[in-house]
Formats: structure tokens, C-alpha cells, sequence
């Protein structure tokens, strides 16, 4: 079962209060759903499109056949009439195109005037178009209902809406010319979550107990700091949006110094106004954990669009050299567990790791198992010895230890003065220019690295163990590589994906044993210049025999990728 | 009992007669009157003369980058709201790289205190104008004469900082005492602190300032609770320049605000993982 529907419509129309209703509905019934969103930076008017997948198995991208299109305007059936497949139909507000009716099977259907008929005003319009969805599918309407009941708070508004919705499913089911795509519940073996990767990385920040968040907001990552601040009671848990991004990193610092687990979030563009704070973090030995909801740049770019174009920016970012971890979500549920990850490896080598996502992973939905929050696990790192606390004027912030991680003591927890600077430091934590003073502090940072590799996972090989082509995939692109992996070897095509997910520092050495007799290998990644493809050259001892790439700021799906291949002769 | 002995830090590297040795002089004499333990307190300094000043004492110590003093010691205070937090930074630091977060820390009202070591020169750089350098000062950056200056005290008044004190680096008591108050101050507390540097500012002399200061503690008719009074006397520079507090007022701070400090600090607050049951439930 694959099941494709498309909701378009202008900006400001609802479109993702019914996609995600919908979302929900189709996950309660047991289904795995995907749901991808496409909009315009701006808050009314345009093209906007919300789409979601249905499968009986696991959904992580989109589809670009579609069976349903409801188009709340004329535009959307225009634009999007070519992606119905053979019994496709679209469903339109009375909007009558002779043309268009005579190819395709388009069902009119006045949802502004049953609004209008039911409520006495049209602003439940969103609600009968719902109700023709449920009609169409046959979807037992009381889970809509439920889902109502659940998002609307006024008890006027969710009476309103539901006659409304019930209007609609008659409307559909009396139809003369009905099409059925009916499909039946699957038994549900386990309770699913729908949640998008921004809702993951919050809810994983949460779970790691991080307790300050600052952050300015941009476009992906903005409702990270949304969700986070409205939990920040119950959870106790400071969220500060401040003068500009140079600032939220800089009081991530700060917090993280006083013993707090702190974050920030940003795009690219703000993260280049973090890089000097990023420094800061390496030079200091302070452990924060910065997102990156990378969008296609440079400079402001396309806002409300998908890129994988910051990867090379942001494990060089800064002047000087000091260690780092990069961590690239390939779903929402990856998401949850990398965050964590990313607050464990920080507090354990007290460095700044970054969780590098994208648009696309940010507000993607997915259909994930309830997180086993038996497996959450907590490292705060090296914490004080016995011995330094029996003599706190012995304390050193910056003792050269065999492994370069310092034990950390924090501001009055005892009488260990805690002292650290962005000069070069004696281990003391003051300032000094003594060459060989400098030699072992940049020698105590760098050895970290070498210990981090070895926390890094390696990367997913799906498909056949061997294979006479391999792609090579990073974060949030695995969906996509993901099926066309399944559709290739379906049809006899011998390929396998390598799909990296724990990106820096680089595991060169295990990776090489990994891929020792790997063949010939396409890089797939959303940007111009296949940065994945020279890091990984850089750093094994494969190369590369093609890339497919792509850097319109919309997303992959299987299709775009085995158009490509083929285009290639593979 | 906390005494100045618990407060001697490494030997200053300042040029000989610079106005940086009496307000370290100023600070170690208010921490100690006010009893405050090293322990209790950290100090967070930017990048210029005036950031090496917790090198040369003793006490926790988070020397950051230029201009970004104020936001690290912001995040400290929230995560541990009982720690003594003063950022430390010169006029360059403070009021041209950082002047932005300077302002909005202002208007919050995070409960910190700021000390501006005010030169009106780059010291640390050698000797090029910085943003409170008089119009016409010359420099090897400004050949021509350095633009108008900017008011730090003004500014501060505008942004409704509730606290907003001039001090001189050449009267070490005065400064000592302005401190006390800054520190005692609940919400956020900034001293410009005029001082000489006796190598590069030739202008702005020990003796330049002596001829022009006057006390405002010693005017009995002013009323630094008065924010046209405040105003006037901020904008005051030239013949005559006031010292002493300027202006002062009362509201929440953002500490105050924050509901997740209301228990215990944030740093002592334990993960309730259990309670992430809730929003996995509300995501089904």
C-alpha cells in the first residue's frame, strides 16, 4: 500500500493544521506515514503544499506521483494536477475548468459553503475538506473527531468543526461519481509518535536534561526554541532570546561554565555569527551543543528551503585548531537519539559538537516507535576527584591529563577556583605566552580528538553487503537513498547505500576496513560542489566515481535519484 | 572572615602609574567590605588591558572574547543565581565590539555588575581612538581627529539600566565605595570608570581629570532617582565632569522573571527524565 496526498493552497489557508490532523489520523490507524512541507517565506498568499505518504511499511520520503490533491485554490489544481497518478483525483472548491475536468477525475466539492451552511461563517472550511479526505480513504470519521477534540481548545470551535467535518464525509460518500480509495486499519502493534525532526532534537535536548537554551530566531530551527519554551516550566528550563546569535552562544557558554547543559540554535547564517563563540568553546574547554538547520545560502538565500551546503563550513568554522564532533540526523527518530548523543559527547570530551539538520529534516514528518527512554543514557564527563576537592587551592581547570580531558570543577561548588580564558592558558587557566606552555595545551586539546573518533559511529551500509555500485549518503537524504535502494535492487540492479550519520571527527580507519572492497562509489548530497564526496576522499583511501547532486532547495525523492543514475548508464 | 590576602592574584603586567593597578586596588577593597569569598564570585572579563584584571587577582575566573563579556556573564548568572557576577572590559571592548549586548543586558536587567576601565584609547592595539576618544583626539588610526564621541552614561539612562555610576580611577575610595553600591545593587549595576593611560593618552591626564571632577554625592540638591536630572548631568563633558552615582531605579529583574529559578538555581535542578513520558504521549 502507498498512499500520496497533497494539500496545496495559499499561505495563511491552514494547510498544516489539516496535514497534520491527517498525519495523525493515518499513524493512529497503524500506517507509517511521511509527510514533507513546501512553503514560501512569507505569511500570506503564494504556494504552499503540505504532503504526506501512507505506507504499510516503513515511509521516509516523499513520492512525486500523487492519488489525492486537494487544492484549496485554483493554483494548486494548476500546478499540481500532472503529479495524479492513473485513478488520481483531485478535489476542488467549486472552481469549475472545463479543460481540466475532461483529462482528470476532479471532484467539486463547495467546502466554503458548507462551512458557511454549518457554522455560519467560513473559517471551517479546512474542516470539510478533512471530512472529504476521510470519505475518500472511508477512514472511520471518530478518529477525526478525536484528533479535533485534541487540537481545538474552545468547545464552540470543536462543535463547529466537527458538523462540519461530517458534512463533508456525506458530501464525498454521496457523490455519484465516487471514487473509492478505500483502505482498511492495519492492526497496530506498537504506539507510533508523528513528529518532525525539529520536535525530536527538542524533545532529545529535554531527555539530556539541558536546562538553557538561548537562541535567535531562524528559519528551520525557530520552533526548537517554540517547543522548548513551552515545556520551560514544567521542565524547568530557561529559554532566552537575546540582542543576536553572537550573544546566544556566547550565554550557552556561559551557563555550560556554571555546570548547566546548554544549547543553541540557529541556521547558517546565524552560525557564522557564532563562529568566534564556537572558538571560544574549543579554546575554553566548555561543552555546548549548537544546531544547524542548514537552508540554501549564501547570504539569505531561499529561507523556507532544504540544502546540505554548510557540512565543510561547519567542521572548519573558526580561526585556530581544536577538536569537535558534527552529528547529521538521517530521521526524526536519528534525531532524538543523536541529540542526546550530542550532550554526552560535549560534557565527555568538553568540547562544541553541532547537530547539523536541514529545512528539510526540520519539518519533515515521521512515523517513529515510541522512544525507549530506558535506553537514555547521561555522561556529564570527568567530574571532580576526591583529591582536588580535599585540596581546592590545588585545583587546575586545565590539567594536562593522558587522555587531555581536565576534570571540571564549577563555580562555588566548593573552593576550587574555576579559571579559564581565550588566550592560550598555563593549566592553571591564566594567560601565558610560553612557547612551550602552548605546545602542550594545543597537544592536551588535540588529543581529544583521537578519542572522540572512537566514540563516532560508523556509518549504515543498507541493502546487499556487496554491491557493483554504492552510493554515498549523509544526514537527512537517507529517506530517498533509503527507497531508491529498495526500488533498484527490486529491479535487479546490484547497488547499496553508505549512509553517514556521525560525521566528524572522521573514523577514516575504521570506515577504510569498512569499504575495503567497495567498488564504485556515487556520492548523493544537496549541494553544488559534493561536500561529503572531497571530505570522505580526503579522508579514505576510495575515490569517487560520480556525484549526484542537487541545489534547487527542494528535496530528493527515489525517483530524482534513479533518474539520475540512469542519466549516469548505472 | 574574607580579607585582601585571599584576593592576591598573579603580578599585573600594566605599564607603571596606569590607572588599572587603583581600581583593581577599588575592587579587591569593595569584595572584602562586603565579605565576599573568591569562591562566591566570578568574574568574567573581554579582551583588551582591562580584561587581564582577574589574572591579577584571585577569584573564578571566565576570561572571554573582546566585546562578549557581558553574554557570558548573563549565562552564568541564570544558570547559578547566587553567584557574584561582574564583567569587566575596557571602552572598546564594551561599548564598540559589545555595545550591543552592553544595551540589551541593560534593558533585561540581569542582576550583574559591569565595570568599564574608560581610557577613551586601544591600549592593548597601542594606541588607536575608540568609540568615547574626544573629537579631534589624534591617533596613527586617525590622522584627522577621532569622530564625535559617544555618552556611555546616556546611553545607559536610555536603556533604563537601573543603576548607572561614573567613578575615577584617581580617587581610589570614591571608586571603592561606587563599587559597594554596584555590587550590593539588586539588578544591573554599570560603572564607566574614567582612567588614565599614561601611555597613550596624552590628553586625557591624571591632571586633566583632577581640574574637571566634581562629586555628585557632595550636591545635596541632586536626586539621582531624577531621570531629566540624570540625563543633563550624563551628557556633562568638558569643562566639568561629574562622578559619583548618576542614576538609579527599580523594577524585576530578569533573573526575578524566570520562573524555572524560582526552586533553587538552575544548576541544581536534576533531569526529571519521566516527565518526557508526557510529550512522547502527546505526540501519538
Amino acid at each position: 500500500m502507498d498512499l500520496n496526498i497533497l494539500i496545496g493552497g495559499e499561505a495563511g489557508q491552514g494547510l498544516q493544521t489539516i496535514g497534520v490532523i491527517l498525519a495523525h489520523a493515518f499513524t493512529r490507524m497503524g500506517f507509517h506515514v511521511f509527510a514533507d512541507q513546501d512553503y514560501e517565506s512569507r505569511i500570506r498568499g503564494g504556494h504552499n503544499f503540505f504532503r504526506i505518504r501512507v505506507k504499510d511499511s516503513r515511509a521516509l520520503a516523499a513520492s512525486e506521483k500523487l492519488d489525492i490533491l486537494l487544492a484549496l485554490n485554483k493554483e494548486s489544481l494548476l500546478l499540481h494536477y500532472k503529479e495524479l497518478g492513473l485513478n488520481g483525483v483531485a478535489i476542488v472548491d467549486s472552481i469549475r475548468d472545463p479543460e481540466l475536468s475532461s483529462r482528470y477525475k476532479i471532484l467539486y466539492m463547495p467546502m466554503e459553503e458548507i462551512s458557511l451552511r454549518v457554522t455560519g461563517n467560513k473559517q471551517a472550511k479546512n474542516s470539510a475538506a478533512l471530512g472529504a479526505l476521510a470519505g475518500l480513504t472511508r477512514i472511520d470519521i471518530s478518529i477525526f473527531i478525536r484528533l479535533i477534540k485534541e487540537h481545538f481548545l474552545k468547545e464552540e470551535l470543536i462543535d463547529q468543526n466537527i458538523q462540519t467535518l461530517k458534512e463533508g464525509y456525506n458530501f464525498i460518500i454521496d457523490q455519484k461519481e465516487f471514487v473509492d480509495l478505500a483502505i482498511e486499519s492495519l492492526p497496530v502493534k506498537s504506539e507510533r509518535m508523528l513528529i518532525n525532526g525539529n520536535e525530536s532534537i527538542a524533545m532529545g535536548a529535554l531527555a539530556s536534561g539541558c536546562k538553557f537554551l538561548s537562541a535567535y530566531p531562524m528559519t528551520p530551527t525557530t520552533p526548537i526554541i517554540e517547543y522548548i519554551s513551552s515545556h520551560s516550566e514544567e521542565f524547568r528550563t530557561v529559554v532566552i532570546q537575546p540582542e543576536d546569535e553572537i550573544a546566544a552562544i556566547h550565554m550557552a557558554i556561559g551557563a555550560s561554565y556554571a555546570g548547566v547543559r546548554s544549547m543553541t540554535v540557529t541556521s547558517g547564517g546565524g552560525f557564522s555569527l557564532m563562529v568566534e563563540g564556537l572558538g571560544l568553546a574549543g579554546m575554553t574547554e566548555t561543552p555546548v551543543v549548537i544546531v544547524l538547520g542548514q537552508r540554501p545560502g549564501p547570504a539569505i538565500g531561499l529561507p523556507t528551503r532544504t540544502e546540505q551546503g554548510d557540512l565543510l563550513f561547519c567542521i572548519h568554522a573558526s580561526h585556530g585548531e581544536f577538536p569537535r564532533a558534527v552529528l547529521a540526523p538521517s530521521s526524526a527518530e536519528d534525531a532524538f537519539w543523536l541529540t542526546i548523543k550530542a550532550f554526552n559527547l560535549a560534557d565527555k570530551y568538553q568540547i562544541p559538537v553541532i547537530i547539523l539538520s536541514d529545512h528539510y529534516l526540520a519539518t519533515s514528518y515521521f512515523t517513529v516507535d515510541k522512544f525507549d527512554l530506558s535506553s537514555v543514557y547521561i555522561d556529564r564527563g570527568l567530574p571532580l576527584i576526591e583529591d582536588e576537592l580535599s585540596n581546592p587551592a590545588d585545583y587546575k581547570r586545565h590539567r594536562i591529563t593522558g587522555s587531555g580531558i581536565s576534570p571540571r570543577a564549577l563555580p562555588s561548588y566548593s573552593k576550587a577556583l574555576v579559571i579559564t580564558d581565550a588566550d592560550e592558558h598555563d593549566e592553571e587557566g591564566h594567560l601565558t605566552e610560553d612557547a612551550r606552555t602552548r605546545t602542550a595545551m594545543v597537544e592536551k586539546r588535540m588529543k581529544k580528538s583521537s578519542s572522540i573518533r572512537k566514540d563516532i559511529a560508523l556509518p549504515l551500509i543498507y541493502g546487499p553487503r556487496t554491491a557493483r555500485v554504492t552510493l554515498i549518503g549523509w544526514g537527512s537524504t537517507f529517506g530517498p537513498l533509503y527507497e531508491a535502494i529498495n526500488i533498484l535492487n527490486k529491479q535487479g540492479m546490484s547497488i547499496n547505500l553508505l549512509h553517514f550519520n556521525e560525521l566528524w571527527p572522521f573514523p577514516s580507519q575504521a570506515v577504510n576496513r569498512l569499504i575495503a572492497d567497495v567498488e564504485s562509489l556515487f556520492a548523493v548530497e544537496s549541494n553544488a560542489t559534493g561536500q561529503f564526496a572531497s571530505l570522505f576522499e580526503a579522508q579514505t583511501n576510495k575515490k569517487i566515481k560520480g556525484a549526484i547532486l542537487k541545489y534547487d532547495g527542494r528535496p530528493f525523492t527515489a525517483q530524482y535519484i534513479i533518474n539520475a543514475l540512469q542519466r549516469e548508464s548505472l | 572572615m574574607v580579607s585582601l590576602n585571599d584576593y592576591v592574584g598573579l603580578q599585573p603586567t600594566w605599564c607603571p602609574g596606569c590607572g588599572n593597578y587603583s581600581i583593581l586596588t577599588a575592587l579587591k577593597k569593595a569584595l572584602v567590605d562586603l565579605d565576599i569569598p573568591p569562591h562566591r564570585l566570578v568574574i568574567v572579563s573581554g579582551i583588551g588591558q582591562a580584561g587581564k584584571l582577574p589574572h591579577f587577582m584571585k577569584c573564578n575566573t571566565f576570561n572571554s572574547l573582546h566585546g562578549r563579556a557581558i553574554p557570558v556573564a548573563t549565562g552564568i548568572k541564570i544558570a547559578n543565581h547566587e553567584l557574584n557576577v561582574i564583567a569587566v572590559g575596557g571602552d572598546g571592548d564594551g561599548y564598540g565590539e559589545g555595545g550591543n549586548h552592553w544595551m540589551h543586558a541593560m534593558r533585561r536587567n540581569h542582576d550583574i555588575t559591569y565595570m568599564v576601565h574608560n581610557n577613551q584609547i586601544y591600549a592593548l592595539t597601542r594606541g588607536q581612538a575608540s568609540p568615547t576618544s574626544d573629537k579631534g583626539f589624534i591617533t596613527n588610526t586617525t590622522p584627522e581627529g577621532a569622530a564625535y564621541p559617544l555618552f556611555p552614561l546616556s546611553i545607559a539612562i536610555a536603556c533604563d539600566a537601573t543603576f548607572v555610576a561614573r567613578g575615577f580611577a584617581g580617587d581610589i575610595d570614591h571608586l571603592s565605595k561606587l563599587i559597594k553600591l554596584a555590587l550590593q545593587h539588586k539588578g544591573f549595576s554599570f560603572i564607566d570608570i574614567l582612567q588614565p593611560c599614561v601611555t597613550f593618552n596624552h590628553v586625557n591626564t591624571y591632571d586633566w581629570y583632577k581640574k574637571r571632577i566634581y562629586k555628585l554625592d557632595e550636591d545635596p540638591d541632586y536626586d539621582a532617582l531624577n531621570k531629566s536630572m540624570a540625563i543633563i548631568k550624563a551628557h556633562e563633558w568638558g569643562e566639568r565632569i561629574p562622578i559619583g552615582v548618576i542614576y538609579k531605579s527599580q523594577r524585576d529583574t530578569f533573573e526575578d522573571s524566570l520562573k524555572a529559578l524560582k526552586q533553587s538555581t538552575l544548576v541544581e535542578q536534576k533531569l526529571e527524565l519521566s516527565k518526557i513520558n508526557k510529550l512522547i504521549n502527546a505526540a501519538l
